[in-house]
């Protein structure tokens, strides 16, 4: 039965001080590597390619300054003076020993935060919409619902050895912002006849078997969100495979059992699991909305924004991309792309994350947000600050005009950190960054979502890319294979794969020929990649990736 | 990777794994384990060398995840076959972290040494 956690600092205080004594018990001998291993995961300790990594939990990445700045303090005090954004809104440390994590959880306790359940079969962070309470198309605000999730899964004894990982995310936009189609629960809030509520998909995931999720639920009133749920998670808890760690996840039982039998059963144990929840989850909503209600915004002339963006084409320019337009006249929700040139895709020294914590507090109602595309957002920023904003981003490097363009790049940390990757990523995103940015094409080419993965496991969603790039290991040489037509917003689609893969040097110009090939077939500026693919089809895209060798 | 490599005369490998305390890549040498690769024992001999890796998942206080790898015989020492081990020797690309800042100081060192 769910209950609210009056003191939740105390349990995560708590959680750290038994990790604690576990890394104690390893060093002495008295546990295994064996018996550690499951120990440390359940705390967010993996062991990677050259160290350790601790991957720390933002809940439905939101975070507050202070929290910001305690992750700026990890970097430093305990890491190599950064940290890595994931597109599950977490953070990463790349560098950390094993005998200074107790330490580092102490720090995280502090500010009341953990990396519970940031790795394992379990219920992992809840995502959400990186511009939830300010977002001008937003039916509800999602982060209560998150939070009413967050609180109910973590550390919910059912759930804690779940046949596979499992991931939720809630979105509250009338466009998706948080790639519900690709999670295993999917939450997509919806008015109906006066009322809140969810639509509620199912069995969706990347991988090595890339699905999109399917519709459970037209309509399932706010109040019965936990049972809901809850009853999908038990459902699958019985149903789902553990003979098999490829075939353990929703996506795979909803597809072996069929959506009609799953949703059945569903319903048998929502109406059953119902009865058992006597009205304290909707009593935690209620304080939770509380805790979510909007900032005391401004009302005050912008005539200073529009001043500004007659006179500073560099202002200009970063407020015609990185800017998202909010509910509230006056004000905009602001994008730090964490993509600068030569930057590391997702990646923040402390000294950005200070000053992007110093920033929220003077210009953004002390909010900020990772967004699920390893970048920060501002949610809250009247427009009369945003010239003073942008200046003081542009000194630490962080004003880059590039949200939602070429260099805009989803990444994993691939073969330069991941124990499981087959390729690298990073020098990937770098080089087709470099390349567009030095022959001027990205402004012509416009909005593009190109994605790219280290491995099969799809942690930086190539599927899901308008262009999609997956590094293989081919007898021993880095290889990549590229996908086309995947989206994760608009029309959720699976990107099709164009044809053989490319040694990493022949990367770029295959792009570069793509991208060339676009814009001599568009209809016009306005029309997107992803729509020029839609209406043409593969064929002239993959001719520009493979062409026919001159004829001697 | 192949964590069941076996080698052999024509396909030598070494043992290699984690420091269990700070996390860094080690590699198993006559001594006990070292960060340096190049001072890896090269094993030439299957039995041998799978002693050497029971001996080494012994060492679990020390050391977490040991496995053998293929390497070549280099002029200063063990060399990877496969990139993946190429950059576990190296350090990721994106910074200068890693056993290549090791090795950029032992190179520096010597070369003031020679001066």
């Amino acid at each position: 039965m769910f209950d609210v956690r009056p003191v939740e600092t105390d349990y995560v205080r708590h959680r750290a001080a038994q990790f604690r004594a576990q890394v104690e018990r390893r060093l002495d001998g008295s546990l295994t590597e064996e018996e550690f291993r499951p120990l440390r995961l359940m705390n967010g300790v993996y062991l990677q390619l050259h160290a350790y990594m601790l991957r720390v939990a933002i809940p439905y990445g939101t975070i507050s300054p202070d929290q910001m700045r305690t992750l700026a303090l990890l970097a430093q005090k305990w890491d190599k003076g950064y940290g890595h954004f994931t597109t599950r809104q977490n953070i990463q440390y790349n560098w950390p020993k094993l005998v200074d994590i107790p330490d580092m959880l102490d720090a995280l306790a502090a500010v009341g935060m953990h990396a519970i359940q940031t790795s394992g079969n379990t219920i992992r962070n809840v995502t959400t919409d990186a511009f939830a309470g300010a977002a001008f198309d937003e039916a509800a605000d999602p982060r209560p619902y998150a939070e009413l999730l967050r609180s109910w899964s973590t550390d919910h004894a059912e759930f804690q050895f779940l046949p596979r990982k499992f991931k939720i995310a809630i979105s509250g936009g009338k466009k998706d912002r948080a790639v519900i189609a690709a999670h295993d629960i999917g939450l997509r809030l919806v008015e109906k006849d006066g009322k809140t509520g969810f639509e509620v998909w199912i069995g969706g995931g990347l991988g090595r078997t890339p699905l999109l999720g399917q519709v459970v639920r037209d309509f399932l009133p706010e109040e019965d969100l936990l049972p809901y749920v809850e009853a999908i998670i038990a459902t699958y808890n019985l149903s789902g495979r553990r003979d098999n760690k490829y075939k353990a996840r929703i996506k795979i039982t909803v597809m072996e059992r069929g959506m009609d039998t799953m949703r059945a059963e569903i319903e048998e144990e929502f109406q059953a699991r119902r009865r058992d929840f006597n009205g304290a989850d909707r009593e935690a909503l209620a304080i939770f909305k509380d805790r979510f209600r909007a900032p005391a915004f401004r009302n005050a002339p912008v005539d200073g924004f529009e001043a500004e963006r007659a006179a500073n084409p560099g202002f200009r320019s970063w407020t015609d991309t990185n800017l998202h337009a909010h509910r509230i006249d006056g004000y905009a929700s602001a994008i730090v792309t964490l993509k600068a040139p030569g930057q590391t895709p997702g990646d923040a020294s402390a000294e950005q994350m200070r000053l992007l914590a110093d920033l929220a507090e003077r210009y953004g109602h002390h909010d900020l947000r990772i967004m699920h595309d390893q970048n920060v957002a501002l949610p809250h920023v009247h427009k009369s600050d945003l010239p003073a904003l942008y200046a003081a981003l542009r000194d630490a490097g962080l004003a880059t005009a590039n949200a939602g363009l070429t260099s805009d790049i989803i990444a994993c940390p691939g073969m330069d950190y991941c124990a499981l990757a087959t390729a690298r990523s990073i020098p990937i995103a770098e080089e087709i960054a470099d390349h567009f940015r030095s022959v001027g094409l990205e402004e012509e080419i416009g909005n593009l979502n190109i994605r790219i993965s280290g491995c099969i496991n799809a942690c930086g969603h190539h599927h899901l890319g308008h262009i999609g790039i997956l590094g293989l290991d081919r007898a021993g040489v880095e290889n990549y294979q590229i996908t086309l037509g995947g989206d994760a917003y608009d029309i959720p689609a699976i990107g099709q794969r164009a044809g053989a893969g490319f040694p990493a040097e022949e990367v770029v110009p295959a792009i570069d020929r793509l991208l060339r090939a676009y814009l001599e077939v568009r209809a016009d500026a306005s029309e997107r990649f992803i729509d020029a693919y839609r209406r043409l089809g593969p064929a002239p895209f993959k001719a520009a990736l493979y062409p026919e060798p001159a004829h001697a | 990777m192949s964590k069941a490599f076996t080698p052999t005369a024509a396909k030598p490998g070494v043992i290699t794994a984690n420091d269990l305390r700070e996390g860094h890549n080690v590699w198993m040498c006559d001594e006990g384990w070292t960060p340096d690769p190049r001072k890896a024992t090269l094993f030439e001999d299957d039995a041998i060398a799978e002693l050497a890796l029971l001996k080494a998942i012994g060492q679990a206080d020390l050391v977490v995840g040991p496995y053998l790898i293929e390497a070549r015989r280099g002029p200063d020492g063990p060399e990877p076959t496969h990139f993946r081990e190429a950059f576990r020797q190296r350090g990721p690309s994106n910074y200068f972290h890693g056993i290549q800042v090791d090795r950029q100081a032992e190179t520096q060192k010597t070369e003031t040494t020679h001066v």
